[in-house]
């Protein structure tokens, strides 16, 4: 896995709460046995006027020019800026696929669904929870300013805005480490391998049911 | 000893080690499909990995198989990516040595409704899934959640997850329900109460005599739905109801291991005076049949409610929220639900596809068919043994009469990945799980109700009141 330890970075706002995974990915696209080349059909439905399918030429299509990642403004964003419960519904982790693969490395809310946050971790992505209040003057910031940008330090676990204030987050420890070194999850996990045979045998000796 | 949530027995006894409260938690169960599972097998061969423990595993396709004739098997997939990925899962278990359930086996079904018609799943187990629907299982006194496929592939190779302790919340619902009211309106009324992130965080128990008197199928809808409110996990003290439903089932455990997980079962419930960090408490007599109005399973009113107006909206976010969704959905505040006519009826999915929901739906229109503005009635059933106990008992034969189309089992228009979808601007009265914005078609318009309340709107032509529907 990729590491992740600062990026100074353009914002592009999504005003909306509960944006859902379906809206991230659309269904469609979650035929594909790959893990790459999700980036073009990311928010698809409100991305282009078309009806997408998977194998389209999607620089044909045309693009919805009222949808906020298709301005001008805001093309080579990195950090995507938006609202409450951000990457609820389905598990599909073709979510953080998508927005990782459109440009994404962080994501700024005030709150974000449970399995996609955790999905984000696995691919070297930054989700980050501020207070809603701090998210409000974000939204203020980024529609008063062209060009944008914020400094993200996750050593320091600071967001630092052009003027120089900071609002600082929290991230669990052990995920920190693995992001801030790149480690894969599955490697760490390996080096536990005798405890976990252990754990297996004292549970088989107790349920034997659950091994047969 | 303190006194323990379910929840903290279920985790605790899964710890293989624990550190900085990060936790590697031992998995009992891997329900595998189609959809999330092919990058974790090809993560596994990149890095010539091996499956740590191939008996933990179940795998079935569902979400793209077809529900019309199957009679040319995988091949006769009409859609070519569909196909390749109902094929990948079938090389991919073949190489593993995993036990799946082909699309033509009688055994096929949506996963989470053969997990637990097998006895795959049982009491006190850990069980996951590439699928955010995993909740359904916690029915049955398991720790079970929807994982992404970097985890998947991390439990194939490793049978363990790293995962922080949740919070664990309580939704006590007392009382009796109402008559045709189902578990599918507390969860929509829960839903409604918490919002789709108040579970966020938490582990969600649902207790209190009207979750008792469920039935295993109406538990499993019930905890189906915890992941809408936001909860990873909904889970259900074990009880002579769920033991009598795992009994004599083919992975069951059989004589004297059956009474000794009898006994260890009987264990898996909160002690009393288990501390939980959120309770939530409902009134089951309160409870109306639900209808969704919005694109979010919070957007929800009994079905003699109306549309709520924006002056109802909490906040600013929310009222921004509510104006997006009368558009799209084609809707205006104050519309009564009543009056809201539809265009399609989808009875499936793993909400609402088990033999006690064709049942109760077959019960309503029984005898009646469906009105001439409804274009598409489709049963899906849950699992081929599904299919085939309602055609035992002539479910199929009443469905049809009454102008229902009866399908082959698996996901179908839940998320339309498969050719049942609705087109845009239509309008369904929906027994799945999400109404958000394209999830059964692109443009399609979902109203989330139980199977009752569907088959009754089939009838009538728009939402009517299961309760006084003749």
């Amino acid at each position: 896995m990729q590491a992740f330890t600062r990026l100074n970075g353009l914002v592009a706002p999504l005003d909306r709460a509960n944006v859902d995974t379906d809206a991230i990915i659309p269904k469609q696209f979650l035929k594909s046995i790959k893990r790459s080349g999700f980036g073009p059909n990311a928010f698809d439905e409100w991305r282009y006027l078309d009806h997408g399918e998977p194998g389209m030429d999607n620089s044909k299509r045309k693009l919805n020019p009222d949808f906020v990642l298709n301005k001008p403004r805001y093309q080579g964003a990195s950090i995507l800026l938006t609202r409450e419960n951000f990457g609820c519904g389905s598990s599909r982790e073709h979510a953080p696929w998508a927005l990782e693969d459109f440009g994404f490395k962080v994501i700024v809310a005030s709150s974000f669904a449970d399995i996609f946050y955790n999905n984000c971790f696995k691919n070297g992505m930054l989700p980050i929870v501020l207070p809603a209040h701090a998210v409000d003057a974000l939204f203020d910031a980024v529609s008063g300013q062209v060009g944008y940008q914020l400094n993200i330090d996750l050593e320091k676990q600071i967001v630092m805005t052009p003027d120089g204030k900071t609002y600082t987050f929290e991230v669990d420890k052990v995920r920190k480490h693995n992001l801030l070194n790149g480690l894969d999850d599955i490697g760490l996990t390996m080096q536990q391998q005798n405890k976990i045979k252990a754990f297996e045998t004292k549970h088989k000796l107790a349920q034997p049911w659950l091994f047969s | 000893m303190a006194a323990k949530t379910l929840y903290d027995k279920l985790f605790d006894s899964h710890i293989v080690t624990e550190e900085n409260g990060t936790a590697l938690i031992y998995i009992d169960r891997h329900l595998v499909h189609e959809v999330t599972s092919p990058q974790a097998f090809e993560g596994l061969k990149l890095a010539n990995r091996k499956v740590w423990r191939v008996n933990s595993i179940l795998a079935v396709p569902d979400h793209n198989v077809p529900t019309t004739n199957r009679s040319t098997g995988v091949a006769g997939i009409a859609d070519s990516i569909s196909r390749l990925q109902v094929q990948t899962l079938d090389e991919n278990c073949a190489e593993y040595g995993v036990t799946e359930f082909k699309m033509n086996d009688v055994r096929q079904g949506i996963v989470h409704v053969i997990g637990p018609e097998q006895g795959a799943t049982l009491p006190g187990m850990t069980v996951v899934c590439g699928d955010s629907h995993t909740s359904t299982h916690g029915a049955f006194g398991a720790l079970a959640h929807g994982i992404g496929t970097s985890e998947v592939e991390h439990v194939l190779a490793t049978q363990c997850l790293v995962q922080k302790k949740s919070k664990a919340m309580l939704v006590r619902v007392e009382g009796t329900l109402q008559k045709g009211v189902t578990a599918k309106d507390i969860a929509l009324a829960v839903i409604g109460k918490t919002g789709t992130a108040g579970g966020t965080g938490y582990a969600i128990e649902f207790a209190g005599l009207a979750i008792r008197a469920l039935s295993m199928e109406g538990r499993m809808t019930l905890c189906n739905m915890a992941i809408e409110a936001g909860a990873r996990a909904g889970i259900i003290a074990v009880d002579d109801t769920t033991i009598n439903y795992i009994k004599g089932r083919p992975f069951a455990p059989k004589a004297a291991q059956w009474d000794a997980a009898v006994k260890y079962w009987r264990t898996l419930h909160s002690d009393v005076g288990a501390k939980f960090d959120a309770v939530v408490e409902l009134n089951a007599q309160d409870i109306q049949p639900q209808v969704t109005w919005g694109t979010s399973p919070e957007m929800v009113v009994g079905v003699d409610g109306k549309v709520p107006s924006l002056d109802m909206a909490k906040n600013e976010v929310q009222r921004a929220d509510w104006t997006r969704a009368y558009t799209y959905m084609g809707l205006q505040a104050n519309t009564p639900m009543s009056e809201i006519t539809i265009d399609k009826v989808f009875i499936g999915s793993c909400t609402n596809s088990r033999i006690e929901d064709l049942r109760a739906a077959s019960v309503v229109v029984k005898g009646k068919h469906i009105a001439p503005n409804v274009k598409l009635a489709l049963v899906v059933p849950g699992s081929g043994l599904v299919k085939a106990q309602a055609e035992q008992e002539g479910l199929d034969k009443i469905f049809i009469a009454a102008g229902f189309e009866w399908r082959e089992p698996g996901c179908s228009m839940c998320l339309a990945m498969n050719a049942d979808k609705l087109a845009p601007g239509e309008r369904c009265a929906s027994t799945s799980n999400r109404n958000f914005e394209g999830r059964q078609g692109q443009g399609g318009r979902t109203h989330l109700v139980s199977p009752q309340m569907a088959a009754a709107a089939a009838v009538a032509g728009h939402f009517v009141d299961v309760r006084t529907f003749s």
